[in-house]
């Protein structure tokens, strides 16, 4: 298997200020998503979500070692990466509301936010469906020489779908700056990975010729220190990447998926949570390292948690669009 | 029509129809993502896994392409697949496989092979999906020759018309309205089948005829109620499928009430309305009153916003009102 120890070390030296504002951005998405359950408990928001609580370490550890006018695109548990490039809290929860302030102007919802200001080439509710707008932006990225990647964001139970790999093919053929980053929750909807995915999941890289990295996603500072090497690698013009990120989703599938008993056990989730909690091991590393007093992650807490809930009482306020909306936006 | 007597959901009759079959043919396999413990999200087939076990109640991985290929080869080698697609905005996955292979299969090699394949299937907008989770694309299917597409509209015809797509020695397609998964209603204990190709009057009228397929026909026959208190006898008509399709009764129906109005939730442009208005208009030319009448989804991408998604489907209030335009009452 390639690694990428050889690679340039870009990601070699960071400061206490980077950690804590890592910190920050996944206590963020937490604190989000325990608002997006709580508006579905109480029937105030329309459809479906799939939380991202649990795998925050992932999309920031990524999106961390992303310059501002990088892509990404997101899947349907999506709110995390979104979140983690840049989009701002009251915009998305507007959004999940169907109100007009929203992203999309109320259009996509919870499985389609989109922001060009951010990079974000748009969540997608098909598995699978960005690879390739993943891997179309890496090759204008090239063809215009803007320096530019691509992060294509997608779960295991991608891994099923043939046009992964015709686009890794591709990718690899022509050397695109698009990393794949695979992130393995352990579960495709209600049914182990184990009885979708056949073989080794890193050989479907390395077979196109392309380095592959498996990382515990729950570790902040591994996601981004693999994540930082195949970024500037590609950037570089080396070519795509495949970075597995080891991980677990901490509620349902979906925010209605209460009862899990028929696929997973209570004590595997209870295990997670108490020993792979990937906002438990930054503190306590922040701690240990005497970077920051339990009293100053406090204090990003109820930052933060003031800032989602003025979010999310904005979205709460803000306006539908109007009906005679819909008509537009059908072509550009 | 069933008489009064047992009541099933739409789900149930469902289930009920593919564990009476799975009973009679072993090899009846259904085959998709999440069907066995999980019984699909909509839990549909829940207890079938149960009963049947894993070597017919097949997981998969998330690959359409791959699992619908695969169920058209089984078919042509002896197997009977009830391939489940949990959306069905996934079955453009799913094309070239029933497009290009399932649906020529037969002719292509002159009579030599035959795809006894089922695909099941859902449509329909007004869950708060959003556009890549609320279309209906039957229209696609019914566009090729070599495919047949059922729509049932109760849970009586769910189950007596998925036998028949079981039994059935063509790739049929079989489209359910998700948000039809809990609407109850008769359905005999004993075994039944409905043949397809044969609309059923679900309600008789004098003045105006209301075709509607799927999720339409509650619709329809919604308003065919307002309509007979404003004073309007209307005639609800489902076709039941599209292909093969029971033209005979649609002309029939038009020519004793000599107005029509055609729903469904697919697209109207180049859609099922389009085709079932051209059938009627060819039938029942000299007996109309008015211009056949079409109202199928708008033409946009299924919104998320609930008053914009609101807007983009037919109503019974708006049925209610095209009707009375169209018998020059307003
Ligand atoms: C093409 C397609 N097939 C099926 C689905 C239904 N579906 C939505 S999420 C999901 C499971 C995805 O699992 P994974 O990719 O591992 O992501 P996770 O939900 O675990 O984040 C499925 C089957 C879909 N959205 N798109």
């Amino acid at each position: 298997m390639t690694t990428v120890a050889q690679q340039p070390q870009a990601a070699a030296s960071v400061g206490a200020e980077a950690w804590l504002r890592m910190y920050r951005q996944m206590i963020s998405i937490r604190l989000f998503e325990e608002q997006v359950n709580d508006l579905y408990t109480r029937a105030l928001m329309p459809g479906l979500a799939h939380l991202y609580i649990g795998e925050e370490a992932v999309a920031v550890g990524v999106c961390q070692a992303l310059r501002p006018d990088d892509y990404i695109t997101s899947t349907h548990r999506g709110h995390g990466h979104c979140l983690a490039k840049g989009a701002s809290p009251d915009r998305m929860f507007a959004e999940l509301l169907g109100k007009e302030a929203g992203y999309c102007r109320g259009k996509g919802g919870s499985m389609h936010i989109a922001d060009p200001a951010t990079g974000n080439l748009g969540a997608n509710a098909i598995v699978a469906g960005s690879v390739g707008i993943a891997t179309g932006a890496a090759f204008s990225a090239k063809r215009l020489g803007n320096g530019r990647v691509c992060v294509c964001f997608f779960g295991e139970g991608a891994l099923g779908q043939g046009s992964l790999y015709e686009v890794m093919n591709l990718a690899q053929l022509w050397k695109l700056p698009v990393i794949y980053v695979c992130e393995n929750n352990l579960y495709n909807e209600y049914t182990h990975f184990s009885e979708t995915t056949a073989g080794d999941i890193m050989g479907r890289a390395t077979a196109f010729g392309i380095p592959a990295e498996s990382v515990d996603g729950q570790d902040v500072r591994a996601v981004y220190r693999a994540a930082s090497q195949l970024i500037e690698r590609a950037r570089l013009g080396n070519g795509p990447a495949f970075l597995v990120c080891n991980t677990y989703r901490y509620h349902g599938h979906h925010v209605g998926d209460i009862n899990r008993e028929y696929y997973r056990s209570k004590e595997e989730e209870q295990r997670w949570k108490a020993e792979h909690d990937p906002l438990k091991l930054l503190s306590r590393w922040l701690a240990e390292q005497g970077l920051a007093a339990p009293a100053d992650l406090e204090r990003i807490h109820s930052e933060v948690k003031k800032e989602i809930e003025a979010a999310v009482n904005f979205a709460i306020a803000a306006p539908y669009p109007s009906p005679d909306e819909v008509e537009q936006d059908i072509y550009a | 029509m069933p008489e009064k007597g047992r009541e099933l959901t739409f789900a149930q009759a469902i289930r009920e129809a593919l564990a009476e079959e799975m009973r009679r043919d072993p090899l009846v396999c259904i085959i998709g993502e999440d069907v066995a413990e999980a019984g699909t999200p909509f839990k549909v087939l829940s207890g079938l896994v149960e009963e049947f076990g894993k070597e017919r109640v097949i997981d998969t991985p998330i690959s359409e392409a791959g699992f619908t290929g695969l169920g058209v080869g089984a078919a042509m080698t002896g197997l009977h697949p009830v391939v489940d697609i949990m959306f069905g905005d996934f079955i453009t996955l799913t094309m070239d496989q029933m497009v290009n292979q399932a649906a020529k299969v037969h002719y292509m090699s002159g009579g030599a092979w035959k795809v006894p394949m089922v695909m099941r299937t859902t449509l329909g907008a007004t869950r708060r999906s959003a556009a890549q989770h609320s279309q209906s694309l039957h229209a696609w299917f019914s566009h090729v020759p070599g495919l047949k597409v059922v729509l049932p509209s109760t849970p009586y015809d769910a189950k007596g018309l998925l036998k028949t797509a079981i039994r059935d020695q063509n790739p049929v397609v079989f489209f359910e309205d998700k948000m039809m998964y809990k609407l109850k209603g008769p359905v005999p204990e004993e075994d039944y089948t409905i043949p397809f190709g044969v609309a059923d009057v679900k309600r008789e009228g004098e003045d105006i005829t209301l075709v509607a397929t799927s999720s339409m026909v509650q619709v329809a026959l919604g308003a065919a109620a307002m309509l007979e208190e404003s004073g309007v006898s209307a005639e609800v008509i489902d076709p039941r499928t599209t292909w093969p399709l029971d033209e005979k009764t649609l002309v029939e129906s038009a020519k004793k009430t000599s107005r029509v109005i055609v729903l469904d939730e697919g697209y109207g442009r180049y859609g099922v309305t389009a085709e079932l208005a051209a059938v009627i208009a060819e039938g029942a030319f000299y007996d109309l009153d008015a211009p056949v009448r079409r109202m199928g989804a708008m033409h946009v991408p299924i919104p998320f916003s609930p008053p914009l998604e609101d807007v983009t489907v037919a109503t019974e209030q708006s049925v209610f009102e095209a009707a009375r335009r169209l018998c020059g009452k307003s």
